[in-house]
């Protein structure tokens, strides 16, 4: 009798695959059904553990995923059917990859033995996802389900994380084939071990350095937030009084509001993170990967600095800019042993050196400090997210697009929290803004979701307004609408006397009457004394969703902004002003 | 600098093409490419040599052990080593120019594999500087086809690239 009662059950692919999903804890799965997908599909209508979300487009669905991962730390899950279904997922696979965030793929296949005969839907994914994603993985027997699944999940989820392609041709999903089903505990490769914690050695002549500095500097990025260390990052810099900036991947690993955080650095940072990292003595990077968004040109990157650099991947490391101590690990345990160090040798700084490094500092705090032009005729898009980030108490979940209106964000919302930003960096994708938002608002509903984007990057994923109203997604958008592709108009501007080769926008949608077309409140503002009333309506319609098309300055561009071939202290400051 | 990669591989489809297709994205060079599984037919492996200065190097053997299915790797050329190409060369014979062939074949420890009335086919094994020491010495006599099996190589002594 107990024998029987062990039997592991006897389910099909497309069963065991649900019932993965629901061992790994999987709550919501983003997708779009087709032809190759439909017995899985059949079986996710026949359970109720894993819930799924019908977005318009499978480019949103592979966003929300994604945006799950950034605000939760744990990876979303996609379902896509194969050929067409597949290849739409590919912008928002990619977009994962390049911020490393842990997401699983889930991709219909035809039968096996079409493979290969340019069969109806049949794409090559394996090939297509190859170069953008952690790894992929086709399933050959459907009794190896449960398996794959296990270790799709274990390689985007650890180390270095990143997307998990898994195809599944329809064959392996059969309702009538069954297999018993059991899934694995753990799982352990012998090819692949990402769990550095870091060479001890390494970090106390890290310490050691960076205890002998006199222009100490703490640059920290998006590994930060997805090694969940800014507990300890916090600690660490406190204890050693030293400055902080953040990456545009790593704002809120260190909190804004603190008088020891100098602004974000690079491209779009402010005026006091540049000079201080030219001007360091050590540079201490902490889960940063030397972007060339951050270190302008490379040769003339901080010429002073001695490199102390920590991250789990080896191949961020010396990649761009040398580091002169490199320290393999995750960077918790890192920060972790290297409080204990400090903790045991009670080391501090010169006390005097620092003290002249931040009277520098604040010098170079009043030579910008974040001003921008005042204008009677238009609203600012800076003032709008101050306002924002006054509405919502500097606490709400802010997703962005990509542009202008994202750097505002970046710049004016000062984030406090870790996982609260959430924005494509690395491949700069709009149309991530809205499903972004959603994946968000769906696993934290009592949360404010806020998505501050353009009217040229809504329009990219706009079809979700739809996805929103059926799930009761009520985000608020922040739609900055300067009638242009801003970002590429201020280009236009700066480099090619303003000749405006497809920047501007014609023909805009009435964002409020689409919004209202699609069951959703819109508000209209285009004049300042509007803003704060449609604001605080806005915020108090807890309930809907609310699209706030706010008119303003298409003339603004975003400043600071470093010379492009220059140091990273070489910054336009304004439309007049240079460094 | 050029550089003798070996890589132990998991023998899994798609693996193989994981690691060209990292040399094509990323701008890597790959002067030659070998791949066969081993003793233990769970793991194939390569032997890739490229060329770039040492960042580049670095950078090649970090993205490779990225690569999931990549089990262990080792760069042959910074310690000593072993290495062999196998080339098969068909040459136009007239017979007159027979003997010379045999003679210079001799030299380089060359076998003369197959005969036809018009052809000899010589097989040749070596390092590669050697192999293309041995096409220059066929100057003057008709080259009709070659092939190179791609460098293989291994390191001496008691050193090891094994799980
Ligand atoms: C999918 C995609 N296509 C093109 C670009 C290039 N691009 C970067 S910013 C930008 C303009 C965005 O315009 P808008 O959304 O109105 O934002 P704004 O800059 O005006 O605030 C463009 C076209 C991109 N980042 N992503
Ligand atoms: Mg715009």
């Amino acid at each position: 009798m107990t024998s029987q009662n062990t039997q592991p059950e006897l389910l099909s692919g497309g069963a065991m695959l649900i019932r993965a999903l629901a061992d790994e804890g999987v709550e919501y799965v983003y997708g779009y059904p087709g032809g190759a997908v439909l017995h899985i599909y059949d079986a996710m209508f026949q359970q109720h553990q894993v819930k799924h979300v019908l977005v318009r487009h499978e480019q949103a669905a592979t966003h929300m995923a994604d945006a799950y991962a950034r605000a939760s730390g744990k990876a979303g899950v996609v379902l896509v059917t194969s050929g067409p279904g597949a290849t739409n997922a590919v912008t928002g696979i990619a977009t994962a990859y390049m911020d490393s965030i842990p997401m699983v793929v889930i991709c219909g296949q035809v039968m096996s033995h079409l493979i290969g005969d340019d069969a109806f839907q049949e794409t090559d994914m394996l090939g297509i996802s190859r170069p953008i994603v952690k790894h992929n993985m086709s399933v050959r027997r459907p009794e190896d389900i449960p398996y794959l699944v296990k270790k799709a999940f274990y390689i985007a989820q650890s180390g270095r994380p990143g997307p998990v392609v898994l195809d599944i041709p329809k064959d392996m999903t059969i309702p009538s084939q069954k297999f018993p089903y059991e899934y694995p505990k753990d799982i352990k490769l012998r090819s692949y071990n990402p769990n550095a914690k870091g060479h001890p050695g390494q970090i106390k002549k890290a310490l050691t350095t960076l205890l002998a500095a006199k222009k100490p500097v703490l640059y920290s990025g998006g590994g930060v937030i997805l090694g969940q260390a800014s507990e300890e990052l916090t600690t660490l810099a406190r204890k050693l009084n030293i400055p902080v900036t953040n990456t545009l991947m790593g704002l809120g690993a260190y909190p804004a509001s603190d008088p020891q955080f100098i602004g974000m650095l690079g491209m779009h940072g402010s005026y006091e993170a540049n000079q201080v990292m030219h001007n360091a003595d050590v540079i201490f990077a902490v889960g940063a990967r030397f972007d060339d968004r951050v270190t302008n040109a490379t040769k003339k990157f901080c010429p002073n600095a001695t490199i102390i650099h920590i991250d789990i991947d080896p191949a961020s490391i010396s990649k761009t800019v040398n580091a002169h101590i490199p320290i393999v690990g995750l960077v918790k345990p890192v920060l972790q042993e290297m409080l204990q160090q400090l903790e045991k040798n009670q080391g501090q700084l010169d006390q005097q050196a620092l003290g002249h490094w931040w009277q520098q500092i604040q010098q170079w705090r009043e030579v910008h400090g974040g001003r921008y032009e005042q204008s009677a005729a238009h609203l600012k898009p800076q003032a709008v997210i101050e306002a924002v980030h006054r509405h919502t108490k500097g606490d709400a979940y802010v997703t962005s697009d990509v542009g202008q209106h994202q750097m505002f964000a970046a710049q004016y919302y000062k984030f406090d929290k870790p996982n609260r930003w959430i924005n494509s960096g690395g491949l700069g994708t709009m149309g991530f803004g809205l499903p972004a938002a959603m994946g968000v608002k769906l696993h934290y509903p009592e949360a404010e979701v806020v998505c501050v984007t353009g009217e040229g990057s809504i329009q990219m994923n706009i079809q979700e307004l739809s996805t929103c109203k059926q799930y009761g997604l009520n985000v608020k958008i922040i739609n900055l609408n300067n009638g242009y592709l801003g970002m590429v108009k201020q280009w236009q501007d700066m480099n090619y006397d303003s000749r405006y080769s497809s920047s501007y926008m014609d023909s805009l949608p009435d964002f409020v009457k689409l919004a209202e077309a699609y069951g959703h409140v819109g508000i209209r503002v285009t004049k300042a004394e509007e803003l704060e009333p449609a604001l605080e309506r806005a915020f108090a319609l807890k309930d809907k969703l609310v699209f706030l098309d706010i008119h303003v300055d298409p003339t603004e561009h975003v400043y600071p902004m470093q010379i492009p071939g220059g140091a990273m202290n070489e910054m336009f400051l304004s439309k007049t002003e240079r460094t | 600098m050029r550089h003798i990669l070996s890589v132990l591989l998991e023998n899994e489809s798609g693996a193989l093409a994981r690691v060209v297709g990292l040399f094509a994205q990323r701008g890597y060079n790959i002067d030659s490419l070998t791949v066969a599984a081993t003793e233990d037919p769970t793991i194939s492996r390569l032997t890739l040599v490229t060329r770039g200065d040492d960042q580049v190097i670095e950078q090649i053997t970090k993205q490779l052990h990225k690569l999931i299915e990549v089990v262990k790797l080792a760069d042959l050329s910074e310690s000593a080593h072993i290495e062999r190409e196998l080339m098969m060369v068909k040459v136009k014979t007239t017979a007159e120019q027979r003997e010379e062939v045999k003679r210079c074949a001799d030299i380089f420890r060359g076998q003369i594999i197959d005969i036809t009335a018009n052809t000899y086919t010589i097989q040749v094994v070596g390092t590669s500087d050697k192999l293309e020491a041995f096409i220059q010495a066929l100057n003057g006599t008709q080259i009709l086809e070659t092939v190179r099996s791609g460098v293989s190589g291994i390191s001496r002594g008691e050193r090891t690239l094994s799980l």
